[in-house]
């Protein structure tokens, strides 16, 4: 991601492309979009990573997490009529020598974060999904699996305070 | 703005970042996130947990032809959407929703005024402005409300909320906020459905307010 950023490299962003499109295409189709929609989307997601990479900054955010909030936010749009609102930008702040730790930092967690992820169980990893997906409010997750709403709201509950158990550990 | 004490609900910052919240409240949680570090770092870690399960997400073949579509445009000129910065008090978010223009003031009685910049089924954002020592009449909330103030101060029951504060009111909240000694307090106050008043005038002219 650094390479496509500051040396506009068409090699790494091939690589990028190939790792993150078919999962964008399968994160995608699971807020019940079709296939053909889901490739627009990624199509219009992956040419924002190549245009907007001067925004992106590897002390705030992991690349997975920065190619997210640009998919959500290309959802969104679509469905809306005015583009969503998003925060201001923050003035470049002036990073020093502790770059690469703060950078190596943020992987480990990552890291720790996935593997958190792939230990839920499935019913947790669902609601997860759905919960962070968002094209469902909660009363529509629970007509969707036919399960009544209270439990819906409380295994999403748990799942994150399972996650939060997690992370927790890689906090302090 | 480092003096931040009442911040969003960490839920509704997993719904914003989801986008699982109406525009409304969507555009007073990115106003309150231009202002508050620590929130900023709350909506970095639910991004953080959607960009992990998109790590961990099956992948599905893409068509071959996407990969040599994207790189066909790659040089293709673009127009960047308009980016809306901050002006005076209004953070970057809030110029937005009002597509750049300055808010138009109407009276509202007792000093207080409003300026409705959206409203619609899924609920109402607006500008409040409350002179200092002026109090909202007492109401209660038939679901939810989120105020952030923008400029001076105001307290209520629940305590005193100063710019890039946000009061969390709902189903269980009855309160008369006050504007604080100092500069007219004006906040930005996002709401889902409508708020219930104490008094008959206040709720006569709840329809023609549109609160
Ligand atoms: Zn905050
Ligand atoms: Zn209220």
């Amino acid at each position: 991601m650094l390479a496509v950023r500051d040396s506009r490299d068409r090699d790494a962003f091939s690589h990028l492309f190939d790792y993150f499109a078919p999962r964008l295409k399968g994160f995608i189709i699971k807020t019940g979009v079709s296939g053909a929609q889901a490739e627009e989307i990624v199509q219009d997601v992956m040419l924002t990573v190549w245009r907007k990479s001067a925004q992106f900054d590897p002390h705030r955010a992991q690349v997975s997490a920065w190619i997210y909030q640009i998919a959500r936010n290309r959802q969104i749009d679509m469905m809306r009529k005015d583009a969503r609102p998003i925060p201001e930008e923050l003035k470049a702040e002036p990073h020093q020598e502790d770059d690469a730790m703060q950078i190596l930092a943020m992987d480990q967690e990552a890291q720790k974060l996935k593997h958190a992820i792939s230990k839920l169980s499935k019913d947790q990893r669902v609601a997860i999904e759905q919960a962070y997906l968002g094209e469902l409010t909660h009363q529509e997750i629970s007509d969707q699996s036919g399960v009544p709403l209270g439990t819906i709201k409380s295994r999403i509950r748990l799942g994150l305070e399972r996650l939060r158990l997690e992370l927790k550990g890689l906090r302090s | 703005m480092t003096h931040v004490q009442h911040h969003i609900p960490d839920a509704m910052l997993k719904a914003y970042a989801s986008g699982n919240i109406s525009p409304h409240f969507a555009t007073l949680v990115a106003a309150h996130i231009s202002m508050c570090e620590i929130c900023r770092v709350a909506l970095g870690a639910h991004e953080a947990v959607g960009g992990a399960l998109l790590d961990v997400t099956k992948a599905v073949d893409v068509s071959s032809s996407l990969k040599t579509d994207v790189f066909s445009k790659l040089d293709a000129p673009f127009t960047p959407k308009p980016v809306f910065d901050r002006s005076g008090i209004y953070p970057g978010p809030i110029v937005q929703a009002m597509k750049g223009q300055e808010p138009r003031w109407k009276s509202l009685g007792m000093g207080i005024r409003q300026h409705i910049i959206s409203y619609d089924k899924q609920g109402s954002l607006r500008l409040l402005y409350i002179p200092a020592g002026q109090a909202v009449p007492e109401h209660g909330h038939n679901g939810l409300e989120l105020t952030l103030v923008l400029q001076g101060s105001f307290s209520d029951e629940t305590g005193q909320f100063g710019v890039g504060d946000v009061e969390v009111g709902d189903e269980d909240l009855a309160h008369v906020p006050t504007a604080d000694a100092g500069p007219p307090c004006i906040c930005l106050a996002a709401t889902d459905a409508s708020l219930r008043f104490a008094g008959l005038i206040p709720r006569m002219l709840q329809p023609i307010f549109k609160i």
